[in-house]
């Protein structure tokens, strides 16, 4: 056999090697696609109820006794803020069903209501005092209990013990369904309004602004930090110094600190020493940068590196300074890299929660924050909180959350990418 | 402008901001936070003023943090799921924070649930022990109750230890040690059926030490599951198998009634009027403190104390009951929501 005959013979067992080996990356691909989809599908469909909402319509009658003010040309904003709005509701129900009269009756008619209703009616009656002395059909917010049922989550075959809307509630609710009294609609207060603890008041605007503002306070800190160490360690520092050795090692074993770690240094370095008030997003921002600059600085070391030599020599060659060579040359071709590095590192910033348990930002917080200041939350830890609450309606608000946070952070991808696009140099 | 200027600035911006504080600061238990947000919630609706800013910290680290000092950056109200130590106080007090005043919020039970598919459970607090303990004494069936060999817990399933008890394999999903229920689940329950072997008793006289760490320890044998402190996860898992038991607050039981049910406990069943008045033992009480030398410093302190311990909110038919707490007898909400309102200095001595 001469060496032709061997290859020949050896070569239908390569072939099949190597199809072999394609099929397992494909197989591969396909397992981590499956999940990927699994998990996407999963989040959409249990997230679908948390985008309607159960609205009932009401006849309110805004009269000056049931408000208990006197009839006045002009009110008082204050006048208005401290009037008791409940008994609208309370009248307009018990007008609804006259023929409910015990006491436990009525406040299981009562609890049709969403507790929040009483205040949207206030912020009514505040926009437009003129509804003083009128009668007005207003649709108001059910309960997270009759809107579970209504969007059929809640079976009614049931025995009554067993679920949480009783027999009496439900033939209200069908007869207020026979008036057409009862209707789903969009739910767009979970896009403008912060956290509440009744499901159907919630919303994430509040999460989705600390978030937006802790990221732009890591962002604007950690990224020129971050480039500007980059560029000293590649460019100017001295080579085989054993000061800038151990500066790198550090660099390096930084990255790799769990995040909580950071979370205690915030605490004790910028709350307890420079006295950074608690869970503002400047606290959380700061201590976020502190675990986004390795990366950043890893990654734009790696960018800088990949710049070709060429072109550093040409422009010296042609008499440019170390800086302009730097900043009109090397830094602009190094951005590409330099970009996803610092995506990668803000995006690990955006889901975690741990190193912002220390500087309390794992709270309520029910006001949208408006400022760098204010206490907030984030994404994260909205979702968090909402899986971990009782109400069987927080469990699509956790889903619908997680798709919030996912677009936030595919937004984020897609601003890198059109960004890389625009610097991107080919040669 | 010189950096120097600039840097000295800012940190004066800085300390001016966080000096002067609009909202109420709250840290405190897990278990009173589901109870606490939605008074704040309420508060902030009604008033107009920001709504407080409550931070889940646990029982120990909000008041670890709450007696720091009497600094505007200190909390100003703690929740508690359980009444503060003695040492707490003492540290409290070194540290300035002398006035104190305690409030009952109410109750929460903790429900041994399982599917409502499942077979019914009737524990008595010693069956819990023998069920979930570590080391268990070496004879537990006939009346050698003062034999005081300890083994490793042999019980596999349920029949073993109560031959009236369903025919499972012992399996029960519970919260890890950080969690308040956890410490609820083993001194109120596993130390509970402890105690009544008469030499475990005697044991806590003379080596208190000892006695905790065998009153206290829950066995690692893959018959008790840690699952950590998300409820809504246990839930699911009983759904779907139907033998196992999971422990966890009250709210969620009564939120997912259609789901699992509570086992009953020293033949008592778990229900609003049997956790009031102890005859469900498995339950605690749920505190939350306020730090008087705050009251005027921040604003809208006394209106939302006054908000917590209103009738319509912690009474039996306030929002809070909605909710799933257990509210307290009537004298006793008379006497802390006075306290409350006249800011009564706490004596833990008395």
């Amino acid at each position: 056999m001469n060496n032709t005959q061997i290859v020949q013979k050896s070569l239908k067992k390569r072939y099949a090697k190597e199809r072999r080996f394609k099929i397992y990356g494909v197989f591969s691909i396909i397992v981590s696609l499956a999940f990927l989809l699994f998990l996407l599908v999963d989040i959409v469909l249990k997230s679908t109820p948390a985008f309607t909402q159960t609205y009932i319509k009401l006849d309110i009658d805004f009269s000056y006794k049931v408000l208990n003010i006197d009839p006045k040309p002009n009110y008082t904003k204050d006048e208005l803020f401290k009037s008791s709005y409940r008994n609208l509701i309370s009248k307009a129900l018990y007008q609804l069903f006259p023929d409910v009269s015990s006491r436990k009756q009525k406040r299981a008619l009562r609890k049709l209501i969403s507790s929040g209703a009483q205040y949207h009616l206030r912020d009514l009656v505040i926009e437009r005092p003129q509804l003083i002395g009128t009668s007005q059909s207003v649709w108001v917010l059910a309960d997270d209990d009759i809107d579970t049922f209504f969007k059929g989550l809640i079976d009614r075959n049931l025995p009554e013990a067993d679920r949480r809307i009783k027999d009496i509630q439900i033939t209200w609710i069908d007869k207020l369904q026979s008036k057409d009294r009862i209707k789903r609609q969009f739910n767009a207060s979970f896009l403008t309004s912060g956290d509440s603890r009744e499901p159907e008041q919630a919303g994430i605007l509040g999460a989705l602004k600390g978030s937006l503002y802790t990221m732009l306070v890591t962002l604007l800190l950690s990224f020129p930090i971050g480039v500007a160490a980059a560029v000293y360690l590649e460019e100017f520092a001295p080579k085989n110094n054993w000061w800038i050795d151990v500066i790198e090692v550090n660099i390096n074993n930084l990255a790799a600190v769990p995040s909580i770690v950071f979370g205690i240094l915030g605490l004790a370095v910028y709350i307890n020493l420079f006295g950074v008030p608690r869970s503002a997003p400047l606290a959380g921002g700061l201590v976020l940068s502190l675990m986004t600059l390795p990366t950043i600085i890893i990654a734009t070391r790696a960018a800088i590196k990949s710049v070709p030599p060429s072109i550093r020599e040409a422009a010296l060659g042609l008499g440019a300074s170390k800086i302009q060579v730097i900043t009109h040359h090397v830094l602009p071709l190094a951005m590409p890299g330099i970009l996803t590095g610092s995506i990668i590192g803000m995006a690990q910033a955006l889901g975690e929660s741990a190193p912002l348990l220390m500087i309390g930002m794992v709270a309520f917080v029910a006001d949208i924050p408006q400022g760098f200041f204010d206490p907030s939350t984030v994404l994260p830890v909205q979702i968090y909180i909402w899986s971990d609450s009782p109400e069987r309606a927080f469990i699509a608000l956790t889903s619908a959350a997680i798709i919030v946070l996912l677009i936030f952070l595919f937004l984020m991808n897609l601003l890198a990418v059109l960004l890389r696009n625009k610097f991107e140099t080919k040669w | 402008m010189s950096i120097k200027k600039i840097i000295t600035l800012a940190l004066v911006t800085i300390t001016a901001i966080s000096q002067a504080r609009e909202h109420i600061e709250i840290v405190g238990s897990s278990t009173v936070f589901p109870f606490a947000t939605v008074v704040a919630e309420t508060f902030g609706k009604k008033t107009g003023l920001p709504t407080p800013k409550i931070e889940s910290t646990g029982s120990g680290g909000g008041i670890k943090l709450f007696c720091k000092g009497n600094g505007i950056d200190t909390p100003d109200i703690t929740n508690a799921s359980r009444r503060i130590k003695e040492k707490e106080f003492e540290k409290c007090h070194k540290n300035g924070v002398t006035n104190i005043t305690e409030v009952l919020v109410g109750f929460d039970g903790i429900a041994i649930a399982n599917s409502k598919s499942g077979p019914n459970f009737n524990l008595s607090l010693k069956e819990m022990y023998l069920a979930l303990a570590a080391k268990v004494p070496a004879n537990t069936t006939d009346g050698g109750q003062n034999k005081k060999d300890l083994v490793n817990n042999p019980f596999t399933h349920w029949n073993q230890i109560n031959k009236n008890l369903p025919a499972v394999k012992i399996k029960v999903l519970g919260p890890p040690p950080t969690s308040g229920t956890r410490d609820a689940l083993q001194e109120i329950a596993i130390e509970g059926g402890c105690k009544t072997f008469p030499f475990m008793e005697a044991m806590k006289k003379k080596n208190k030490k000892q006695y905790k760490r065998l009153c206290h320890t829950v066995r690692e044998d893959g018959h008790f599951i840690e699952m950590g402190e998300n409820d809504n996860l246990i839930i699911q898992k009983l759904v779907n198998d139907k033998n196992t038991l999971g422990i966890f607050g009250f709210s969620f039981l009564n939120q997912n009634a259609d789901k699992v049910k509570g086992s009953r406990v020293n033949d008592n069943p778990i229900t609003f009027e049997n956790i009031a008045n102890g005859s469900y033992p498995v339950s605690r009480p749920l505190y939350f403190y306020v730090k008087n030398s705050h009251r005027g410093k921040v604003k809208g302190m006394d209106e939302f104390i006054a908000e917590f311990v209103d009738e319509n909110t912690f009474g039996e038919e306030g929002y809070l009951v909605d909710k799933g707490l257990i509210p307290s007898s009537k004298d006793k909400r008379k006497k802390f929501a006075n306290d409350a309102r006249n800011a009564t200095n706490l004596n833990l001595y008395k």
